[in-house]
């Protein structure tokens, strides 16, 4: 009786298959990263219904289901809410590139808002780290008009 | 079946390209559309159905984008990736399961923001077929071929439809590109892949949709009367083109047969009053009159000399513009079966069909109308 | 209005870490050949079908009308449904509210997932807003991390805590033959192992999975004339609420919260730890497991560490949880929420072999994926009245 051969078995590689995309940011989202761009600060939205204050800033209160017209300038510090350390790479969606490690992140509450939202830490060592610390932004010299115009968050003592 | 009906319509103007406006934007748009068409608020609204494609879009969970937006703190909430239509199929479903008395569906899309080769590209088989870089185009242009030279439709005959709907949509104020051309115009159009040309061809476009779904106490709170289901069904062809004939439909034969003994039609052409169907491509229209029942296997090419589809014809196509006017890819089925509504309603303004008592919307997804959804609306 | 809706046949495939014998369509084709097995049904009995999957992971567009070979939908209706993690119970919603309708009597609904096709971690990334969150986002582990460093602070929970439900679920697996991994652990050899992303550890998270589940819906008006044991669905209820991850409390997390409450509501159910024998709940890392038992109110808030610790949760105990192994011994994400719903109607069939829970009768099964979103279903062994 003859040895059933082990089958070969082959991958297709769909090779570097690009998607670009040009998303369009919006009102709200195109006023934060010009105040971020020119003058290095932060924007939120008030909703005339429920008072709070939400960053980042967008259209819609999805509790009250209203429109947001107000802005409300932030002084740009925050508390840690929430941090990790990832320490495996992946491949980053946005660029292509292994995407580099360790990475600390964090949700951060800005002084002044309801919510909070993600943004990485300049410390990478977790045991450095604890929920409640204070954080401002450093900001890059030359800034375009995006989301790491802010370089990352930094500890300070408050 | 129970009744369901839908109570509430919104949509965007369909644009090339809506700068200023991301997908949440145009979703808040037609939900509060929709709801003021209802005269309802977002609280009688007990789930919401969205539609989105993640591809299009560009981020995995695509649905994640409109949450906010479309009001469904908590809500039950799920989302069909495909065609708006087969969207509102499930948001209908949910109502005729009982567990809810109002659903809300709504589906965007803005084709501006990326590749659209690219993106459908993507849709063929990733181990045979796609290196071969078929795309929407080159692949309708297949289809095209096979159904003319078996049938021995004519590229001036396709022309007819693309004369007729960009005309047509001169009446809808929604539509992206009413224009008054002729048959030649198309014949001199850019050729994007032979058989088709651009006038052949619908157009890349940003906009989203909203339907409000309501059971019959439910739709008693609304503004307008309802406009009642009368008939659904939907179905799939095979997947890999050369499995196809692809000179015939027999998932839309079969989608039809379903929503018409449903709603009790045996002869369409007599007893639908209007039909809004998904010409993507004007040789589409002629093949979905067949698979519709409108005539014989074939007969399309005729049914479009003869004038028998126009506004003054026995069953008017797309007295809306279709696809061919504005085709935001996945919006397009949902706005069809809105279109179907006004007409029902008689609020269809300038593109109106009097008398109208019943209509019949048309949806497709996947390559080559693959998947195809019929609904017949009516009182 | 409404028809009756019961679960009449299951299948799972065998779960890898890659399944290189099979491409997308055939993966999908076990699963439904096994079900359809299960249920003693052919394709040529089933009405309509329900996919579901995360587009991203395998790179494919329109993936219900690119199954047909797999999923049997030639000259059938299919829809694609699809919302991240929870695309699995997604997934069993629809085929649930496909045959309430009244419109079809047997549906067949599969969900899959052949994440070694792709770099799970960034197509996950992809899932984001792209403008502002995208940049500083790590994946889903940084997600249940970000929660998990934010409970600890809370209540005082430790590593160790977390580690137990490791354990817990590990062990079970040894009973599944469908689980991709079969590890026997100990608290000490999860604290051990590499710290991935602080807290979670290694052993702390799910791994990435090959793998596909079917599941065969049938009305009130067929279900006991083909199956001998149905499994009724009781109720369902989710909350995808959200649309950026800051926007919503982690702690507790608000859309389980939510979904519990409706869907105790709807049931009568106001002591889950005793009305349930048994849980098959989606919590990708150890840390979910502490913390969203008590969301589901199995035990008041901070009180999870001692609840999982008490042993209640452990097979043998009043109300086990993932018997099967869960998701920290299987992860094909898009499936991994019809799995849930596969395991609880195997354990109420009888069916569940090595890991079955004497007598049960009514489970719980959950969702979860996307903005912190949460699904719940609730199946039976008694028609609801």
């Amino acid at each position: 009786m003859s040895q059933k051969k082990d089958q070969e078995l082959l991958f297709v590689s769909s090779g570097e298959a690009e998607q670009p995309f040009e998303w369009s940011a919006g009102k709200h989202i195109s006023k934060l990263l010009v105040e971020m761009r020119d003058h290095k600060r932060l924007i939120a939205s008030k909703c005339p219904q429920c008072q709070k204050v939400l960053f980042p800033p967008r259209r819609v209160c999805a509790d009250c289901f209203v429109e947001m017209d107000e802005l409300v300038p932030l002084k740009g510090r925050g508390v840690i809410r929430c941090f990790t350390v990832l320490n495996f790479g992946f491949v980053d969606p946005n660029t292509g590139l292994q995407k580099p490690v360790p990475l600390a992140s964090a949700y951060i509450q800005l002084d002044g808002t309801d919510t909070m939202f993600l943004h990485a830490l300049e410390e990478t060592d977790f045991h450095k780290i604890k929920i409640g610390m204070r954080v401002e932004p450093v900001w890059e010299e030359k800034r375009q008009g995006q989301a790491l115009d802010i370089r990352h968050f930094k500890i300070i003592d408050e | 079946m129970d009744k369901v009906g839908i109570v509430g319509v919104g949509q965007t103007k369909y644009e090339r390209r809506k700068v200023g406006e991301t997908y949440p934007d145009m979703i808040y748009e037609v939900t509060v559309k929709a709801l003021d068409n209802a005269g309802l608020t977002i609280k009688d609204i007990d789930n919401v159905i969205t539609v989105s494609n993640d591809f299009w879009d560009g981020r995995t969970i695509s649905s994640m984008a409109v949450q906010d937006a479309c009001g469904c703190r908590h809500k039950d909430i799920s989302t069909v990736e495909g065609d708006g239509l087969f969207g509102a199929f499930y948001g209908a479903m949910r109502v005729l399961s009982g567990s809810f008395s109002t659903t809300l569906v709504v589906v965007h899309n803005k084709c501006s923001q990326s590749k659209m080769n690219l993106i459908t590209n993507a849709m063929f088989d990733p181990i045979y077929t796609r290196a071969l870089g078929l795309d929407a185009i080159t692949s309708a242009a297949l289809q095209a071929r096979a159904y003319m030279e078996t049938f021995g439709v004519t590229e001036k005959q396709c022309a007819k439809v693309s004369v007729k709907n960009h005309g047509q949509a001169k009446n809808n104020p929604y539509a992206q590109l009413p224009l008054d051309i002729e048959v030649d115009d198309v014949m001199k159009s850019r050729v994007l892949c032979p058989p088709i040309k651009l006038l052949d061809a619908s157009p890349i476009t940003d906009g989203a949709a909203a339907v409000i779904w309501a059971d019959e106490k439910a739709a008693q709170k609304a503004k307008a009367a309802p406009v009642w289901l009368k008939g659904a069904g939907h179905m799939t062809d095979a997947y890999h083109l050369g499995d196809r004939d692809l000179a015939r439909s027999p998932a839309l034969v079969g989608a039809a047969k379903k929503a018409y003994a449903l709603a009790g039609v045996s002869d369409p052409l007599k007893e639908i009053d209007v039909a809004e169907v998904s010409d993507v491509f004007s040789y589409m229209e002629l093949m979905w009159y067949e698979g519709l029942g409108f005539c014989s296997e074939g007969g399309g090419g005729q049914m479009i000399d003869q004038g028998l589809t126009g506004m003054n014809g026995v069953l008017p196509v797309n007295p809306s513009g279709g696809c061919l006017s504005a085709n935001a890819v996945m919006v397009a089925g949902l706005a069809r079966l809105i279109e179907a509504v006004l007409q029902v309603r008689g609020e269809a303004g300038d593109r109106q069909v009097p008398n109208c008592k019943n209509a019949l919307a048309h949806g497709i997804n996947g390559p080559c109308g693959q998947s195809h959804c019929v609904m017949i609306v009516g009182r | 209005m409404g028809k009756r809706t019961a679960i009449v046949g299951t299948g799972q495939t065998k779960c890898s870490s890659a399944r290189k014998d099979v491409n997308g369509q055939e993966l999908i084709n076990e699963a439904v050949r096994r079900a359809l097995e299960d249920a003693d049904l052919t394709l040529s009995d089933i009405d309509a079908i329900v996919i579901g999957n995360m587009d991203h992971f395998e790179g494919i567009n329109y993936v219900d009308t690119w199954s047909v070979d797999g999923s049997g939908a030639y000259l059938k209706p299919i829809i694609k449904v699809t919302t991240g993690g929870t695309t699995g119970t997604t997934v069993a919603f629809a085929g649930y509210y496909h045959v309430a309708s009244g419109l079809f009597d047997k549906v067949l609904t599969v969900a899959w997932e052949k994440n070694s096709e792709s770099d799970t971690t960034g197509a996950i990334v992809t899932a984001i807003e792209p403008i502002l969150e995208r940049p500083t986002f790590g994946g889903a582990i940084n997600a249940m991390a970000l929660q998990a460093s934010m409970y600890m602070a809370k209540y005082g929970a430790t590593e160790e805590d977390a580690a137990r439900v490791a354990v817990r679920d590990r062990k079970h697996a040894l009973n599944n033959p469908y689980a991709h991994l079969h590890l026997n652990i100990t608290v000490e050899d999860v604290m051990k192992s590499p710290m991935i992303s602080y807290p979670i550890k290694y052993l702390d998270m799910c791994p990435r999975t090959d793998g596909a589940c079917a599941l065969i819906f049938a009305s009130e008006d067929t279900a006991e004339k083909i199956c001998p044991k149905p499994v009724w669905v009781l109720g369902l209820a989710n909350r995808h609420n959200y649309t950026l991850f800051g926007d919503q409390p982690l702690v507790p997390m608000i859309t389980m919260v939510e979904a519990a409450q409706a869907l105790y509501a709807k049931i009568g159910i106001t002591e889950p730890l005793k009305q349930f024998d048994v849980m098959e709940l989606y919590m990708p890392s150890s840390y979910s497991g502490v913390q969203w038992i008590e969301e589901l109110q199995l035990c008041p808030y901070g009180g999870g560490p001692e609840l999982i610790a008490s042993g209640v949760t452990d097979m043998g105990g009043e109300c086990p949880i993932n018997p099967s192994g869960g998701v920290l011994s299987t992860n094909a994400i898009g499936a991994t929420g019809s799995q849930r719903v596969a395991e609880c109607t195997l354990q109420i069939m009888g069916k569940a072999e090595q890991r079955q829970v004497p007598g049960a009768k009514m489970a719980l099964a959950s969702g979860f994926g996307g903005c912190f979103w949460s699904d719940l279903m609730a199946l039976g062994a008694r028609k609801p009245g």
